[in-house]
């Protein structure tokens, strides 16, 4: 199904593996554990780090004594935060476009002060990791503990001792926005709902732990950074910057990496620290988080509490938004890409699906002695596309009308684009109501109405939720660019053509599982016409790449694979120059199948690319002397026209309350998504499930517990639980196409479109299955606990 | 994080495992190790040695002696799970094991290390007090037996003494009319549960003539309801004595708050397990249903 008239891919022309369902090339290797991971690195000399980490959530660092561990087996070195700042510059973690943020100077270990449970405070250097753990357990560091700001609301209060005393207060970041005339729609309204979302912390729990080995050679005078990372060329700034060195002097290396989720593409003080050990101690330095420790400095997500207003008319007609969101991040904004980039997105996505012109709009950003947060997957999505949906079931409760059909009545038409909403964000093509369309045809209503009220005559509570949503993808440079940091929204590839006549495409975006170097290989051997095991992919070394800025927000398909369809296509161009003078042909008469010059009109073989590879590279005697074969081209690619490319689509859930218990059981989950062209519908739907899985990973089981001493109390994997396939329900997925005309491809980011909407339509369908008893939940996430509070009070 | 250093010391006998366990006063069994391995990573136990006796072949076995189900120690949940043998003398324990974590750590965990280490959330405590289970252990001073209900003293606490080694567990095999119940709420499959439930008792004539009901995760040690138990027996668990029977869990349990539950929440949830777990153990009502 398509959304607009674009063209979309013919998947079925040998040449074309763009729209097809291949396997990935990197499948074999990472499934026979013959993946590089950072952990798997052994350098010769390496130093393991273990960091000392702060027990308080805020303290003052009266003394360390470091003398019982120094002498301990293993050891080479045990560094304070007071040494370490002669080594590492602090940073401070603020965009120029997001008016008003403001944070406070971060160091890679902690000075004087230590700010939340877990941030760095000694590194300590030994021959393995269990020695420096020995060594650490004899350091002595004695803390006088400061009261620790927890509570958002309490930080945000006027009176609140600030944690940052030099910033005033505790507020990072407020923004507000009134668009159309909210009072007078309201006034205008049959019905306005009210409530409050509830959103708790959590974190990103990936595969693999961060890592990092950092290497400085004094000979070149240079760093190498073996990182799991998603940014390398991001990282490549940051380093130099805060190293007092030239961004020539650093290498990053980022080879396999066991899941980010946005986890890995911010900068850590551990991280940091290993760089700068590096180069004090002159030795390569190891750090692998442990899972402990992943838990009090990955980044945490989300936290919000929202309350959220919606007016709406008998007729159907939802005639406002509106907004009061706060949200408690760590006493840092995270560096370089700020830590209020989420309420940002609440602000700017909530209601974008609606054809709603009034809307209101306050967020506010709060400093908390917290693990700092900032962003992950689906960044912000959940959080308005929770409230929006909540919303407007609520109002379709009021008026007695169906959820399909007030949705019906207000999503944005699909032939009302391009257009924007009130928030500003603009949409070049999207298509609401195709993908409801879709959906209604996938998932059978009626058969599920029947079979909820048959359960219900059982006294079974069985529901049923929709949420439509909208996902930013193909970020351009209005992002981070604008707000001055140095990460780049353009990603480039480099194609060459070698001896043998095989491909090898040099991208700057990442893999950390999702299938990215199989795109890139997929389109450059369409945009070439070669057969995809001729291709092979590098990716992740700042040595050996073009300049880019990586893989995140949902843009390696659309912004990465466009610029290597493009350099595909500048070296075909060039193979069929050089093809046009080795036969005297034209180039225009000559085409590329599956590896072999062919002349256009009859297909007829004329000549592989491996003997033109020779000619070129062996024979150039034998061309004309005015002739010189280039068989290797370099394009980049960057979305001009719009910000983002939106995306759309709508997830339904079905499930089962066990009023008795509090237990949810999902029973099926539907998704039918639009990003554009699919490059391969295996990896979409497998990201648009895992993302689903995510999603409802929030839904119903993930929270950071803290206690009121701003401990975390659940930082291990017995007690923070994660979505796990036992409790998982069958997720279909299904597309509908709308391509973008910015690029030749039309792809747009599929990564997040799961993880924005399936808490949503899991709390929608709770409410469904307890509409009868009057309960209505807006808190996420949706343990046994809060079902029976909500169902029996207290 | 990485364990401690510690010394490996692995027996070949029995009898010199008890040897090396009284010249290795801190020294700790190594069984599955699927408790005691994550317990050193995290660094919260340092024993001096671990004293290995998963390959001692005079711990493993199930067998059937004189009406008695002997279930040695390093009996895997995986033999237990897999083995019919179990299925047909201890429906019960059956029923539990799979609710015992994965795959993975059921093809390790033993049986003895389950009851030795005593968790309060586990499943095999509870099965071992509502089945009245007797637990064989070897010490310095030669081999004696102690009972389940005198086992559990506390939080990871029995009465195995530091010099002894837990040998076996002995269960006797149902008898006419004997039914069993098993039911755990737990978040994810394989975890531990908020509540749980393991129920064994007798049936004779339509009514409840015994009944042990084994709570876990609900407080130091899995704990005997015998306040709830005392309500149903006689009775062939009606509405009515059930109700009496779920009031009366209230002087037997007194449940701890925690991330997963608050204390009347987990009280709350033992309820409905009572219920739910109490008539799926009746005949008639199992027809009914």
């Amino acid at each position: 199904m398509m959304g607009n008239d674009a063209v979309v891919w013919p998947a079925d022309l040998p040449n074309s593996y763009i729209g097809r369902a291949v396997p990935r090339a990197n499948l074999a290797r990472l499934t026979q554990g013959r993946g590089e991971y950072v952990s798997d690195l052994q350098l010769p000399r390496m130093l393991h780090v273990v960091f000392l980490r702060s027990p308080y959530a805020h303290a003052e660092i009266v003394s360390i004594d470091v003398s019982a561990a120094a002498g301990m087996p293993g050891v080479a070195r045990i560094v304070t935060g007071a040494e370490m700042a002669g080594h590492c510059t602090p940073w401070v973690g603020v965009l120029s476009h997001l008016k008003g943020l403001k944070s406070a100077p971060q160091h890679a270990l902690a000075v004087d002060r230590v700010h939340w449970q877990g941030e760095p405070v000694v590194a300590i250097l030994a021959a393995s990791r269990a020695q420096a753990e020995d060594a650490a357990e004899h350091i002595l560091v004695e803390y006088r503990e400061l009261p620790a700001q927890v509570d958002m609301f309490e930080a945000a209060a006027p009176d609140a001792r600030p944690i940052h005393p030099e910033l005033g207060d505790n507020i990072a970041f407020e923004r507000r926005l009134d668009a159309g005339d909210v009072d007078a729609a309201a006034a205008a309204s049959d019905h306005i709902l009210s409530r409050r979302f509830v959103f708790a912390r959590h974190t990103g729990v990936t595969l693999e732990a961060r890592a990092t080995i950092a290497e400085w050679n004094r000979a070149e005078q240079r760093l190498t950074v073996h990182m799991g990372s998603q940014a390398p060329h991001m990282i490549q700034n940051i380093v130099a910057r805060h190293l007092n060195l030239s961004e020539a002097q650093i290498r990053v290396i980022t080879h396999d990496v066991g899941g980010s989720f946005g986890i890995k593409v911010h900068i850590y003080p551990d991280d940091m620290a290993v760089c700068a050990l590096a180069r004090m101690t002159g030795r390569p330095v190891k750090f692998v988080a442990d899972r402990i420790e992943s838990f009090t400095s990955d980044i945490h997500a989300r936290d919000h509490v929202l309350d959220g207003r919606i007016g709406v008319r008998n007729d159907g007609t939802i005639t406002f938004f509106e907004i009061d969101d706060i949200t408690g991040i760590g006493p840092f904004s995270v560096y370089p890409r700020t830590s209020a980039v989420e309420a940002n997105q609440v602000v700017n996505l909530t209601g974008g699906q609606y054809a709603v012109p009034n809307y209101r709009a306050r967020t506010r950003v709060v400093f908390l002695n917290k693990t700092p947060t900032c962003q992950y997957r689906a960044v912000g999505h959940p959080i308005a596309c929770s409230a929006t949906e909540g919303l407007v079931d609520l109002a379709a409760r009021a008026i007695g009308m169906d959820p399909v059909e007030i949705r019906r009545r207000n999503l944005i038409r699909d032939d009302g684009y391009p257009c924007s909403a009130p928030s500003g964000i603009r949409f070049e093509a999207l298509s609401h109501h195709a993908a409801l369309d879709k959906l209604l045809a996938m998932m059978d209503l009626p058969a599920l109405r029947a079979d909820q009220a048959a359960a219900r005559t059982r006294g079974v509570y069985r529901g049923l939720g929709l949420a439509s949503f909208i996902e930013i993808t193909n970020p351009g440079p209005a992002f981070y660019g604008v707000g001055g940091a140095r990460i780049s929204s353009q990603d480039g590839a480099s194609v060459k053509l070698d001896a043998s006549g095989c491909i090898t495409v040099a991208s700057s975006i990442t893999e950390q599982g999702q299938g990215s170097a199989a795109i890139i290989a997929q389109v450059t051997a369409t945009a070439i016409g070669v057969k995809l095991e001729s291709v092979r992919v590098i990716l992740g070394d700042t040595d050996t790449t073009p300049y880019g800025g990586g893989t995140w927000a949902s843009r390696g398909a659309g912004i990465g694979a466009e610029a290597a369809f493009q350099a595909g296509r500048a070296l075909r161009e060039n193979i069929l120059k050089l093809a046009a003078t080795i036969l005297q042909s034209a180039p225009e008469n000559l085409d590329i199948h599956l590896g072999v010059v062919v002349d256009k009109l009859t297909n007829t073989e004329r000549l592989t690319l491996a003997e033109l590879a020779r000619i070129a590279y062996f024979r150039p005697d034998t061309l004309p002397q005015d002739f010189q074969s280039e068989l290797m081209a370099t394009r980049h690619f960057v979305p001009r026209e719009y910000g983002f490319a939106f995306t759309n689509g709508i997830q339904a859930s079905y499930l089962e309350v066990d009023t008795e218990t509090g237990f949810i059981r999902l029973l099926k989950h539907w998704v039918v998504e639009d990003c554009g062209q699919p490059i391969n519908p295996l990896l979409v739907d497998e990201q648009v499930r895992g993302g689903v899985v995510q999603g409802l990973g929030a839904a119903l089981f993930e929270r950071c517990h803290y206690d009121g001493q701003g401990q975390m109390i659940n930082a291990n994997m017995a007690d923070y639980l994660v979505p796990m396939a036992g409790e998982m329900p069958d997720i279909e997925v299904a597309h509908v196409i709308s391509p973008t005309r910015e690029s030749a491809i039309g792809a747009k980011g599929a990564g997040e479109a799961g993880t924005a909407g399936a808490a949503a339509c899991v709390a929608n369908a709770v409410n469904d299955a307890l509409a009868p008893l009057g309960v209505v939940i807006t808190e996420i996430p949706l343990s046994p606990e809060v079902v029976l509070r909500a169902l029996h009070g207290g | 994080m990485k364990a401690p250093a510690f010394g490996y010391l692995r027996p070949a006998s029995l009898a010199e495992a008890l040897a090396l366990l009284q010249s290795h006063p801190d020294a700790k069994l190594l069984a599955g190790g699927q408790s005691l391995l994550p317990a050193l990573n995290l660094r919260l136990s340092q024993p001096s040695h671990l004293i290995d006796i998963g390959r001692l072949a005079e711990l493993c076995g199930i067998s059937v002696q004189q009406g008695r189900l002997r279930i040695a120690a390093l009996t895997r949940h995986a033999e237990l799970q897999a083995s019919p043998l179990i299925a047909q003398a201890a429906p019960l324990l059956h029923a539990a094991i799979q609710h015992v974590a994965h795959p993975a750590i059921r093809s390790r965990g033993t049986i003895g290390g389950s009851l030795a280490n005593a968790d309060p959330a586990a499943e095999l405590p509870a099965c071992a007090l509502a089945l009245q289970a007797r637990i064989d252990v070897l010490g310095p001073g030669g081999a004696r037996s102690i009972q389940a209900c005198d086992f559990f003293t506390g939080l990871f606490e029995t009465a195995l003494g530091s010099d002894e080694i837990l040998a076996a567990v002995e269960i006797d095999t149902p008898c006419e009319g004997a039914v069993f119940g098993f039911q755990e709420l737990a978040r994810r499959s394989g975890d531990y549960a908020i509540v749980g439930l393991a129920a064994a008792g007798r049936v004779e004539g339509g009514a409840l003539a015994e009944l042990r009901l084994a709570y876990f995760s609900v407080g130091a040690t899995a704990i005997l309801a015998t306040n709830a138990a005392a309500c149903l027996l006689g009775t062939a668990a009606d509405p009515a004595s059930l109700s009496r029977a779920e009031a009366a869990l209230a002087q037997d349990l007194d449940p701890p708050d925690d991330l997963q539950a608050s204390s009347a929440t987990r009280l709350h949830l033992a309820r409905v397990l009572l219920r739910r777990v109490v008539s799926s153990m009746m005949p008639q009502q199992r027809l009914a249903a």
